[in-house]
């Protein structure tokens, strides 16, 4: 099936990536079981050029693999293997990979050998790289305080935060980072530490955190903001995922349901979704708002990152391709399906232009539809607005001429041969 | 006692089924609103006896039809019950699956299932132990072969983990003490693998046993896990078949029960003896507990900083009593 369609894109512990498709229910292995080893396991995630059509995968082994959503297959694999430990970020800037390892070894591979390298310190436990600036990654790990790199620059970092003040028994406060996160519009950046600690730093006003709360007592091993940026869900190694404010630092709610350590938080950009993965082997989805589960899929292997897709008008993409039909001519035209299933019928077509038995099978889904030439149509109602959004897809020319032609015909009458 | 008895008639506790017809319906009646304690007592009792009259008739009647119909009665019906009634567990894990058995080929206990490791077993309990704990620790190390029991002298585990790995242990035992009485258990697999949290209640020394028999021998026993269905099942089955060295000895007839049910795991230490090809007797030996699970960690004991793959949530995963975890 479509790879593009998936919502969410999820790593494992065994090496394999898995694309779920929450609409429609279902999960998918897009790799070989046969060829797998404990040694790829995936430690990093993030999109590839151009985003949210490339998944770039950080497995233990050191190598870093692109998977085309397009082609459902991988393209490419990377030997990335320098610095001692497990890739703790992945980014691309600029036609380029950023890679960190926990050794502190943060690596700029470019095409030509001129790859940049900074050593970040040791122990370190993510590495993220700003929305807006994509040439700035901040780093963090234990015993390694939190510091903002420019790519760019060699010398050193941009920003080195400062540990909090001696607590009340005048001992120093020991440092855990586990997952930093930009806010966007601004510069700045909200961590997560192991002492379930979440601080937000300000590299305009001070080096020492601007906000400081403690939610539970273990540590809290992912983080991610919300849409209105006021907000952060965490999830720490007990299962508990919370919505705190970081305007007043409270906690504003919990999520239930995660039974074991949650790996990877990530909040959808405009829906109110969050989606989690954990060792428990399932992926969660939750909406925030009502604080309730909406979608919650076994996965068997125990999972490690995830990625969220962005698009957001999942109700337009309802049900799955074979049950685009039609029922015979009835009256009831205002079945809408959506333009997206047309569209989709005629890209496949584009893929399987000479593929008949593709085609054929299709047409063995649903009987009633009718066959035009080498389209396959459904009985659907279009919008008005149907040519503005073929122009947004890449179908060729001869194929939207033929569907404007279509659309003349299925306003007038209904379909006909 | 005459006055004793209401005058109305013991309320029906359903309507007939042609109430419609019958306008003149005794309104609904509970013994409960009887203010009276003996009256209501009295009521009640009658209530009861009525009902169980009822159902001895229906029984009665239906068992006259089953034999009057012979062999064309339609099969008894199943009755339900909790097991029956378990709610789908997507976790249950598919013999063919071959994402799980890859991910089981390479877990932590793949060393032991492969045969490149064989258990030698640490077993040791809280501070301070008690009779009844020490006891069973000996007995424990009875039924375990290559286990060795240390008395622990205030120690903290996450010391006594590296030392255990330098001297080649594979499995660590901590039997947890409350108010003299054995109440938990945890099990750590040494190198780096996972750490299991129980409950355990109901823990008998073989010297409490009724019907028991001799001492146990020296023999390996065999091992028999029942019911670990799920995914989360299988680790801990797993677990508790890494414990036990790999070539029982069947001829020592002994054989250790790990049984799942309802999520609650019974212990329990067998000889057999077969009479014939269909009848065993069984001779209950060493000691018996029960164990109910709390957490699963992965990596070796750390309960503050280490990641937890399961952990019991009462208030999240206990709302059905159809639904089991293990």
């Amino acid at each position: 099936m479509a790879a593009r369609w998936n919502h969410v894109w999820v790593g494992t512990e065994t090496g394999i990536l898995k694309g779920v498709n929450l609409q429609q229910k279902r999960a998918t292995n897009y790799t070989n079981i046969s060829t797998l080893s404990r040694d790829q396991e995936i430690c990093a995630m993030c999109w590839g050029y151009p985003p949210e059509s490339e998944v770039l995968l950080g497995c233990l082994n050191g190598t870093v693999k692109v998977f085309s959503t397009e082609k459902e297959k991988f393209t490419e694999f990377r030997d990335c293997s320098r610095g001692e430990g497990p890739f703790r970020g992945l980014a691309t800037y600029d036609s380029s990979l950023i890679t960190c390892v926990e050794s502190g070894l943060l690596k700029v591979w470019k095409e030509q050998t001129d790859h940049a390298e900074l050593q970040v310190g040791p122990g370190v436990c993510r590495m993220r790289q700003q929305s807006d600036r994509m040439e700035r990654v901040a780093t963090g790990g234990k015993e390694n305080e939190l510091k903002v790199w420019d790519v760019q620059v060699s010398q050193g970092p941009v920003f080195t935060a400062k540990n909090v003040r001696n607590d009340w028994l005048d001992l120093r406060v020991p440092v855990w980072v586990r997952d930093v996160q930009f806010i966007p519009a601004s510069d700045k950046i909200v961590t997560c530490t192991g002492y379930s600690q979440v601080r937000v730093y300000d590299p305009n006003t001070q080096r020492r955190p601007v906000l400081q709360m403690t939610y539970g007592e273990y540590p809290l091993t992912a983080l991610s903001l919300m849409s209105d940026a006021n907000s952060v869900v965490v999830g720490n190694t007990h299962g508990e995922l919370a919505v705190l404010d970081l305007r007043k630092g409270k906690l504003l709610k919990c999520l239930k349901g995660q039974a074991g350590s949650v790996r990877d938080v990530q909040c959808h950009p405009s829906l109110p979704l969050v989606a989690s993965c954990g060792l428990d082997r399932f992926l969660r989805v939750h909406h925030v708002a009502e604080k309730r589960l909406l979608y919650k899929v076994y996965l068997k292997s125990q999972l490690s990152c995830l990625l969220f897709t962005s698009r957001d008008n999942w109700e337009a993409e309802e049900k799955p391709l074979g049950e685009v039909t039609v029922k015979e001519e009835e009256e009831d035209d205002d079945k809408y399906i959506g333009p997206k299933f047309l569209l989709a019928a005629g890209e496949r077509e584009l893929r399987e232009k000479d593929n008949d038995s593709k085609l054929t099978e299709c047409c063995k889904r649903d009987n009633t539809s009718k066959i035009l030439g080498n389209k396959l149509f459904s009985n659907v109602l279009l919008p008005e607005n149907l040519e503005n959004m073929i122009g947004n897809f890449k179908l060729n020319t001869k194929i939207i001429s033929d569907l404007l032609n279509h659309i003349g015909h299925w306003r007038n009458n209904k379909l006909t041969c | 006692m005459g006055p004793k008895r209401e005058v109305r008639k013991r309320p029906e506790p359903e309507p007939e089924p042609e109430a419609e017809a019958e306008p003149q319906f005794p309104p609904h009646f509970n013994v409960s609103e009887i203010k009276n304690k003996q009256r209501r007592q009295m009521m009640y009792q009658r209530l009861r006896q009525a009902k169980r009259k009822e159902q001895l008739a229906a029984k009665k009647k239906r068992q006259k039809e089953r034999e009057a119909l012979g062999d064309k009665a339609p099969p008894k019906p199943v009755p339900k019950t909790i097991e029956n009634q378990r709610v789908y567990d997507e976790t249950v894990v598919d013999p063919n699956d071959e994402e799980v058995a890859f991910d089981e080929a390479t877990d932590e206990f793949s060393s032991y299932f492969n045969r490149e490791t064989s258990p030698k077993i640490l077993i040791t309990t809280s501070d301070r132990p008690r009779g009844r704990t020490v006891r069973l620790c000996e007995q424990l190390s009875k039924v375990m072969p290559n286990s060795h029991v240390y008395y622990r002298r205030g120690l903290a585990l996450k010391k006594v983990i590296p030392q255990c790995i330098a001297r080649g242990f594979t499995d660590l035992l901590v039997i947890n003490e409350d108010r003299k009485i054995p109440n938990g258990l945890i099990i750590s697999h040494l190198p780096n693998g996972p750490t299991v949290h129980f409950k355990m209640s109901n823990a008998r020394l073989s010297k409490e046993l009724k019907r028991r028999g001799k001492e146990p021998t020296e023999h390996v026993p065999e091992v028999i896990l029942n019911n670990f269905s799920t995914r989360l099942g299988h680790t801990i089955g797993r677990m508790f078949a890494s414990l036990f060295p790999h070539d029982p000895h069947f001829r020592g007839r002994q054989v250790v029960t790990f049984h799942n049910q309802r999520d609650y795991i019974f212990f329990r230490f067998h000889r057999y003896i077969f009479q014939n090809e269909k009848r065993v007797g069984l001779q209950e030996l060493g000691p018996r507990f029960t164990l109910k699970l709390r957490s699963l960690q992965k990596g070796t004991f750390d309960s503050k900083y280490g990641e937890y793959e399961w952990v019991h949530k009462r208030h999240e995963m206990d709302t059905s009593r159809r639904k089991f975890h293990l």
